[in-house]
């Protein structure tokens, strides 16, 4: 299937800071595609070029093959990252503006129904909760039917309760058939709804595939996650590590990554192996988790500092 | 207390730092001060105001030369002759018909000034020009409400707009389908109309109250308020244009709004004021939507008399709607 977007070495500076630096990727149809990565990576540099909202420096970027021309605005639909709503227009009527700016839009109802707008389509846009407002700004980012879809950081601020139900607003879309473009810096995000990313840092893309690929390229090995406090006093976690071993050496003696504040978390490859030489350390393993490699994980060991940071 | 205070002082950094509104908190006051100082610039009001009509530098008018009395130069002696009659003026001397003075039979201050000067020069002849005293409120009504239709039209176009660029509404917009201009048509007919309603409503109410002076066609006067307003839009259009800060954006708007209130006659006239004052207030939109309006209304001037001021008004117009499409920014 050919690409509904594809983006040649875009590139963008402001003054002398280098907001993105040559990035190239392509979208199928009817997937989600994901800008992965810390604020101030670029993401929503990027989103907003191939938006039209900004000018890129130098590079490409092509709506089914062609670059974008008039029908492109007509067959998207964005949610900015913040954008405020009109101060004294209920949600009714912003919804009812913006469905006057498209020659064919969803009916009000479906679309209020499409993104739960029911409970306050009544009330001033201006005093919605974080949440409520997300909703709109979704709602209006589909009030023409798009077939491409630009959320940027559509959860950012939100409680984790909104944040799950949002999630769910997004798999509707896309299994409405569209296309979806999301940045985000939320790992769990990207691992939940997306079916391919790239992860961004400093305005390059550092790694791209879909999660269960990136992780699989990356790690062999699992996460073994005990208490500081249950290792035996004369024992220091980091002499349980005699070296990162390689991947598929049998045997392998588990090494250490970090010992996080309290959390001890060890690389395994054989995770029985690991907990025998636990046990035979007397380390108690009431605190025991073992747990899969994330993509904050992946973030860490490719660009050396945190997702979060 | 602790929140508070820290919210104060953080406020007073964002203040500080946002130079631009510093300036104009430091520059507007003495600004005004300046202009008001020249308006008035000779010293207080005096008792008395003569006209002269004709050639300035003849010495036609020596009878009536006191501290006490203003003098004020007309070259048009009929514009004078209204003077007398709406009693803006006491008595009226022309240079080119020595040994006549006009008055309003009706005015005492014309009567003492005629005493005065019949006291030196016995016989010199009285012409009478009568006429209903224009009050100051019937002097002043088009001045307010165009000053009504200034505020409103700068403050509800630059302003709003330059909030909803920051506040992210306009990207918003920017990514629709809708064009610059149907925005910022929209923008500019919606206060138009409103401001259109409710000056035709001040007008009436204000009406009913204070029976004020209206000699001309209220056509007329409609079509002075459309043009003027029209041109102060697409003035308030050009601030809109780009900024994106409030503070700078407010700042400007005074910029424009304050000259304006006080060089458009809008409170008091400029005919006392040095002549270059009064040039530079004709560059003022809001100057000829007064001034027109006020000639239809105290003098019942017709179309043909007030067109320069609508011309004027409508080159501004078309001036400042050029520059601001220039330089329209979505962000």
């Amino acid at each position: 299937m050919s690409a509904i977007l594809q983006v040649r070495s875009l590139t963008k500076h402001f003054k002398d800071v280098q907001a993105v630096n040559g990035l190239s990727f392509a979208i199928e149809p009817g997937t989600c595609f994901g800008l992965l990565g810390p604020n101030g990576a670029g993401k929503t540099t990027t989103i907003e070029m191939i938006e039209g909202i900004t000018e890129p420096n130098s590079g490409e970027i092509l709506y089914k093959g062609k670059p974008r021309d008039g029908s492109f605005k007509l067959e998207t639909g964005i949610q900015f990252q913040s954008t405020a709503l009109m101060d004294y227009l209920t949600v009714t009527e912003v919804l009812d503006l913006f469905s006057h700016l498209y020659p064919r839009v969803l009916p009000r109802q479906q679309l209020a129904d499409l993104c739960h707008l029911g409970d306050f389509l009544d009330q001033p846009a201006a005093k919605l909760s974080g949440g409520q407002r997300q909703r709109v700004l979704l709602a209006l980012a589909l009030i023409n039917d798009p077939q491409l879809v630009f959320l940027d950081e559509p959860t950012t601020g939100l409680d984790p309760q909104s944040r799950r139900a949002f999630w769910q607003l997004i798999e509707d879309i896309k299994s409405a058939g569209k296309t979806v473009v999301l940045t985000t810096h939320y790992m769990d995000e990207a691992e939940q709804l997306c079916d391919r990313l790239a992860i961004i840092d400093h305005g390059r893309i550092i790694a791209e595939g879909s999660p269960q690929q990136l992780l699989q390229q990356h790690f062999d090995y699992v996460f073994v996650c005990i208490d500081r406090q249950d290792f035996p006093a004369h024992l220091d976690p980091a002499t349980l590590a005699p070296s990162d071993a390689p991947a598929g050496a049998g045997a392998t003696p588990p090494g250490v990554v970090a010992v996080n504040g309290s959390q001890v978390a060890i690389k395994s490859h054989a995770v029985e192996e690991t907990l025998e030489q636990l046990i035979q350390q007397r380390v108690k393993l009431n605190s025991l988790r073992v747990r899969n490699p994330t993509l904050d994980d992946l973030f860490l060991k490719l660009t050396g500092h945190s997702l979060r940071e | 207390m602790k929140q508070l205070l820290a919210l104060f002082f953080a406020r007073n950094k964002e203040y500080y730092r946002d130079r631009a509104s510093l300036i104009w908190s430091f520059v507007m006051p003495p600004l005004i001060v300046g202009v008001v100082a020249l308006a008035f610039a000779d010293g207080g009001q005096p008792l008395f105001k003569v006209g002269l009509s004709g050639d300035p530098g003849s010495s036609f008018a020596q009878p009536l030369r006191a501290d006490y009395i203003r003098t004020i130069n007309y070259s048009d002696h009929a514009a004078a002759l209204i003077k007398i009659q709406h009693h803006q003026l006491d008595l009226l001397l022309a240079a080119d018909q020595p040994g006549r003075y006009w008055i309003n039979p009706t005015s005492q201050r014309g009567q003492v000034l005629e005493q005065l000067l019949l006291a030196t020069h016995p016989d010199w002849q009285r012409q009478e020009a009568a006429g209903r005293a224009v009050r100051y409120v019937d002097w002043v009504i088009p001045g307010i409400l165009g000053m009504n239709i200034m505020f409103s039209g700068l403050f509800g176009i630059g302003y709003v707009i330059v909030r909803y660029r920051k506040n992210g509404v306009l990207k918003r917009l920017q990514a629709t389908p809708a064009t610059p201009f149907q925005f910022l048509t929209a923008q500019v007919l919606s206060r138009l109309i409103i401001m259109m309603i409710v000056s035709a409503l001040v007008y009436v109410a204000c009406d009913l109250f204070l029976d004020f002076i209206m000699l001309g066609r209220y056509l007329d006067l409609l079509l002075i308020a459309l043009v003027g307003n029209i041109a102060i839009l697409s003035l308030g259009l050009i601030v809109a244009s780009r900024l994106a800060s409030e503070e700078l954006a407010n700042g400007l708007l005074n910029f424009f709004s304050f000259p304006m209130l006080l060089l458009s006659e809008v409170w008091f006239s400029l005919d006392g004021a040095p002549a270059w004052l009064s040039q530079v207030s004709q560059l003022l939109p809001l100057t000829h939507l007064v001034q027109a309006a006020r000639s239809v209304m105290l003098e019942g001037a017709g179309l043909a008399a007030i067109a320069h001021h609508l011309w004027a008004m409508l080159a501004m117009a078309a001036i400042f709607l050029g520059v601001s499409a220039v330089l329209f920014r979505w962000r």
